[in-house]
Order: C-alpha cells, then structure tokens, then sequence
C-alpha cells in the first residue's frame, strides 16, 4: 500500500474540484480518505480539503498525484518514521511503538511499509534494505535490530463498518445472547463458511474440550470431512479426550450417548498412553488403532493439527508443545494465512489466539459464558459474532447447514 | 464608456507554434492581417475608448492584449505567460498600465496565468480556465486578490486552450459557449452559475465565434457564426461579424485582441 496526504484549497466546492479529484481517485483504482474539510460560509469564501490518497503500487501512486496536481492538489510533506536500535536481545529500546491489531504502515524514504503480521502488542522492526516491516514480539527482537519509536512516520487504518447489512460479521449488535434466536446467524455463518471454502480463504478451528464431552465432536468432524476446517488449534484435553472417545466410548469417563458412566477417570490415562506408545496420533491412525473422533478425521483430511499445551496437561499427547514462548512462535506463524477463525467454548485459547489476529481476520466465538464471548469479541468488534450458547447445539445445526440437511431441533 | 486596450499588429506574425492554430507552413497575411485589425479597432470604437499599446518587435503575439492580464477597478494582475515566447511582453503591459495610474498586483512568479484570455466575469463570478495555459493554482491567489468567487474550469480541447476561445458571458446573465472544450465537471460549475446558456455548435465554434467582444448590447465577433448571430439577435443583442482569418491563423480572434480596462469595477 502506498499512500500520499493531499490538500485542496480554493473555491473547490462551486468548482467541483473536490468530486472531481475523489473521482479521480476511484476511477484509477485509488482509495481516499477526507481527513478535514472545511467549507466556506460566505459565497467569495475559500474551501478547504485534506485527503488520504492511497494505491496498490507506487507507480499508481505517482501517476494518480500527477494527475491530482493538476487538478491543483498540493502533496504534504510526509516524515519517516523514527527507529533506534535493540540495546540487548529481547529488549527493546525507550519509546519503541507498541502495535494494535489495525493494519499499520511505516514510512521510509517517502514509501510505505505496510507491517506485517498485524498483530497486536507488538513492537515494528524494519529491514531497510528489504523493505520489510515486521511486528515482533519480546522473543523475536536481537541485540541491534532497528526498532520503530515514537509515533511519526506510522499510519494506521482501522477497518470500517460496511455500509451494506450483507455482511454478518458486521451486524451492529454483534453478540447473539442466551435467550436469543440464532438459527438465522448460524445459517449466515455456514454461507460465509461456504463462500470461503470456494474463495480460498483459510478457516481455522480454535476448540475447547467441551466440544467433546458434549458429543459435538461428531459434528466437528462434519466439518472437517465437508472441508470446512483448514487447521484446528487445541490443547492436550482436548486431544486427550477425543482418543479417550475413539478408544473406550467416554471422554472424562462420560458416555454423553449413555446415561451410567463407564471406566472413570482412568480411560484418559489410558488414551494418552496409548498414543504416547504409538509415538504420535497421525502414526496412531495409520495404524488403525485410532479409527474414530476429530483427531482421526484431522489426520485423515490434512487438517493441520496445532496443539498447545497448559500447566496442569496429563502426558502430555505426542505432537502438544510445552514451551510457552515456542508456542507463541507457533500461533504467530500458524495464523498468519487464516481468514476466519472460530472459537469454540475455550476462553483460555481464544485470548491467546486473539493476540496474533490480524484486525481483519473474521471471528466466530461460541460460549456458554456470556462473558467469555464478550472478552473474546471486544478484540475485533467489527469483524466478530458472538454466540452465548451451548457448544452442541451450535455445532450441530451448523454442520447440518453445511451438509445441507437442515434438521429440527 | 467602457475603455479597451488594444495593440496594433506591427509586428504581427506567425513566428512559432505554441497552439495548434499555429503552423509556419501557414502565416499570416500581414495587408489583410493590417486590414482586419483596423476594422476591428473602428468598430469597437464606436462604443469604446480605445487606447493603444505601442506594440514590440520580436513580440508578435502583444497584438493580443486579452492575455496580458486581468484589469478589475484600478488594480491589474499582470499575467505570466506559460511560453517562454510570450513572457517578454509581460514588462510593456505592466509598464504601460502603472504609467495609467493602474496598481500593478504580482501573482507568485510561479504560478501560470494569462489574464483575460482564462478570466472571464459572469455574473458575480469569476470564471477561470486552467490546464493549457492558466495554472489552477492561480486562481486560487487571484481570487484572494480580488476577494470573489472564482469558479475554475478545466478546457480539455486544446484547439480552445483559453477559456475566451470556448466561453463568453453575456451582461443577462446568460452567455454563448463550446461545451466539449470542457470536461463535465467544468460544464455542470459553469451551468450552475449561468442561466441560458447559448450552445455554439462545433463548426461555428471553428470560427472562434465565442471569441467576442460584448459592450452592453453590442457584440463584436468573427465572421462565419450565423446560427449564433441568429440566436443572440433573438435576444436582442446587436451583432457585429468581423473577418479574423489571419488573427485565427494564430490561435486568437476579436477578444483576444481586446483587453478591458477595467473587465470590472468592482470584483
């Protein structure tokens, strides 16, 4: 993205020189946007016009200003940004910029750097010499490396709420209570899913383990077989209790499909063990002993399995990383592609997650805990829908969208 | 009485080409450019006080006074010519007008603006052509200057590179224009500010016949517009058609060859 501040003067209202000049942004594939008008109140009164001019490539850029010259168009003076060295690995240096998860661009040398991945939290290193920008975390800065300060020289560009109401995820009141319908949302979110499936987007599951001990499992696994899920991000419980259904019919020691448990506690034990003696769960499918639950339909489909690890794990599963700071290495790296994200009944991931979420990644966030869906939406309120409700419930009349056989409740 | 500043063609010619009127394969008749220039002068006469500037050798375009700036009360903003070529008559007119009790008001040397020729009064506005010749950015000092509202056009047709080839106000607050010598914007801001527009058509256009000198009910323009003619004696306008071939052979006509003094009194 490439951008240049214009200003207007003059008489440019009677004149149309400011409908002419937006015009001519638009119809040379630009975009604009009015930073400050000011309109002249008396007839012989001059007007005033401050625009944000931008463009995919700087030869665009270049040739629309010609053309905006023309039309009288003064270009402001833009500053670089401001950078100063790491003084020590790990440590940035005083008054390094801090990120949010808004698109955010950089300037050097009268171009911008658009910074990349968009995540919030973060502080910018810039590679001149690439021309690269990057948002870095704590573990990724090194003794030396340029690091952006101060505010100048950034420009950020916070998404717009769509004017259109065709878009779902962009509906004025976007967290869908306990006592309120959502068979009508959830078919909105199977379109979506639907559409992205078939634009190439990329749609990743964060999923708690109630999934699991409700029996939705078998609706994430709909999904999984329909190609709706690209990569599913998880913890060891949940891993755990999927095998522990796979193999012995419970999860926690509960049958959701009988009424009188079974086994107990002891088949969770036992499902970890298992895979640890298979040495990972993709070899645990291959070789038949594991023919059944999300786990299997995973390595079954190429969904990419992410397994993040917490204090507390039993085993924990092969393939469950354990370091905190590999794992948010891993996040970073593994969301980055991600289009639309949904997350199912787990506020300890979903804020994780939300921390390396681009501010225009799409959000789906299930919960029971109508403050856990507040919590997770806050982070991208015009790109998320929020649904209090029972996990089951959700899956199941979306999986049943998706297949196309909508079933009554 | 209205006053007019004219320059006699001694040293008129076809010496360049900085318009694509202009050919040196295609000069001017010096006699007939003499004879057309004359009648000009005695028929504006009639309703004017004509003075005259004492024309400048190796300056042929000084003939046409409209472009030397723009007169309003007693103040005049000496143009600055886009060409290289014309920019050497820009000192006489200055000189001649603070030499006539005129206060000369500079605009920034960078900005380009050639005076009457892209600064026309209708109404309460001030028109103002830009692209070819006149830099919009002029407008924006001239109408600080004056303090009026300056509607700024842009002329897309450079066979009418200045806004008096293509645009002439009428004192009814109307006026007879070239529409396809602006893009659409310029066409919706003129008609905006100006009721019963006259369209010239194409061929007439040609003829330079929006180039016309109006004193109240007397139009002065070249010969070869009898639609237009027809149209404005409808509305009670006395015509009068002059032969301007050899002035046309240069890019200018009957307005061009006319600076008032003042255009207005009072911006």
């Amino acid at each position: 993205m490439f951008s240049e501040t214009i200003e207007l003067r003059g008489h440019i209202i009677d004149s149309l020189i400011l409908p002419k000049v937006l015009d001519q942004i638009l119809t040379h594939g630009g975009n604009f946007k009015i930073t400050e008008v000011q309109i002249g109140r008396k007839r012989a009164d001059q007007s005033f016009a401050r625009i944000e001019v931008s463009t995919e490539t700087g030869e665009a850029l270049d040739e629309l200003i010609l053309r905006l010259r023309q039309q009288g168009a003064e270009v402001m003076e833009r500053a670089n940004a401001q950078v100063a060295s790491a003084p020590a690995d790990g440590v940035f240096p005083l008054e390094f910029y801090v990120t949010t998860n808004q698109q955010t661009f950089v300037r050097f040398d009268g171009k911008e750097i658009e910074v990349t991945p968009g995540i919030i939290n973060s502080a910018i290193a810039v590679d001149r010499k690439k021309g690269s920008a990057r948002a870095v975390k704590f573990f990724d800065v090194k003794k030396g490396d340029a690091i952006v300060v101060g505010h100048q020289g950034i420009r950020v560009v916070p998404v717009q709420r769509a004017t259109t109401h065709t878009d779902p995820f962009q509906f004025i009141n976007n967290i869908v209570d306990a006592e309120e319908p959502k068979s009508a949302i959830i078919r909105e979110i199977a379109e979506e899913l639907r559409r992205v499936r078939g634009a190439g987007g990329k749609i990743a599951v964060v999923a708690g383990p109630a999934i699991v001990r409700t029996g939705a499992g078998r609706y994430l696994v709909r999904l999984i077989e329909g190609k709706y899920i690209d990569r599913l991000f998880t913890g060891n419980a949940f891993a755990a209790y999927d095998v522990e259904r796979a193999l012995f019919g419970t999860s926690l020691g509960l049958n959701p499909d009988v009424a009188i448990a079974r086994g107990g506690h002891e088949n969770q034990l036992r499902a970890i063990n298992a895979i640890r003696e298979a040495g990972s769960i993709a070899r645990a499918v291959r070789e038949r002993l594991l023919t059944s639950g999300v786990m299997h339909a995973s390595v079954q489909h190429d969904v990419d399995i992410v397994l993040i690890g917490a204090i507390g794990d039993e085993g924990p599963i092969p393939g469950v990383t354990t370091d905190v700071i590999e794992c948010e290495k891993i996040l970073r790296d593994k969301l980055r592609d991600v289009t639309h994200v949904i997350l199912l009944a787990t506020l300890r991931y979903s804020l994780a997650i939300g921390a390396f979420l681009a501010n225009n990644v799409k959000t789906v966030c299930v919960d029971i805990d109508p403050s856990a869906v507040e919590r997770a939406v806050e982070r991208q309120p015009l790109q998320s829908i929020g649904l209090v409700t029972d996990v089951e419930p959700f899956l199941r009349e979306l999986a049943d969208c998706l297949s196309g056989s909508k079933v009554s409740q | 009485m209205r006053e007019l500043l004219l320059c006699p063609p001694d040293y008129y010619g076809i010496e360049y080409e900085i318009n694509p009127w202009m050919s040196l394969a295609h000069v001017a008749e010096v006699s007939v450019a003499q004879e057309q220039w004359k009648r000009l002068h005695a028929t504006l006469s009639k309703f004017c006080k004509v003075h005259l500037i004492a024309p400048q050798p190796r300056l042929p375009d000084m003939v046409f006074t409209a472009n030397a700036g723009l007169t309003v009360g007693r103040k005049f903003i000496p143009s600055n010519f886009r060409h290289k070529e014309r920019a050497g008559e820009q000192p006489f007119f200055a000189k001649w007008m603070v030499e006539h009790d005129y206060k000369v008001d500079w605009l920034p040397e960078k900005l380009y603006f050639e005076g009457e020729g892209d600064a026309l009064f209708g109404n309460d506005v001030l028109f103002c052509g830009y692209k070819f010749r006149s830099d919009i950015q002029s407008h924006r000092a001239i109408a600080e200057m004056l303090g009026c509202l300056t509607i700024s056009v842009e002329l897309v047709d450079p066979r009418f590179y200045h806004l008096d080839t293509c645009f002439c106000p009428l004192p009814d607050g109307g006026g007879f224009w070239y529409p396809d010598a602006f893009d659409e914007y310029g066409q919706r801001a003129i008609r905006e500010q100006m009721t019963d527009l006259v369209d010239v058509a194409p061929e007439e256009a040609m003829h330079f016949s929006c180039n016309a000198v109006v004193i109240d009910h007397d139009i002065v323009l070249p010969a070869g517009a009898p639609q237009l003619v027809t149209k404005l004696q409808e509305r009670g306008y006395r015509c009068h058609p002059l032969p301007m071939t050899e002035f046309i052979k240069a890019g200018g006509a009957c307005k061009c060859l006319t600076m008032f003094m003042p255009q207005r009194e009072k911006a």
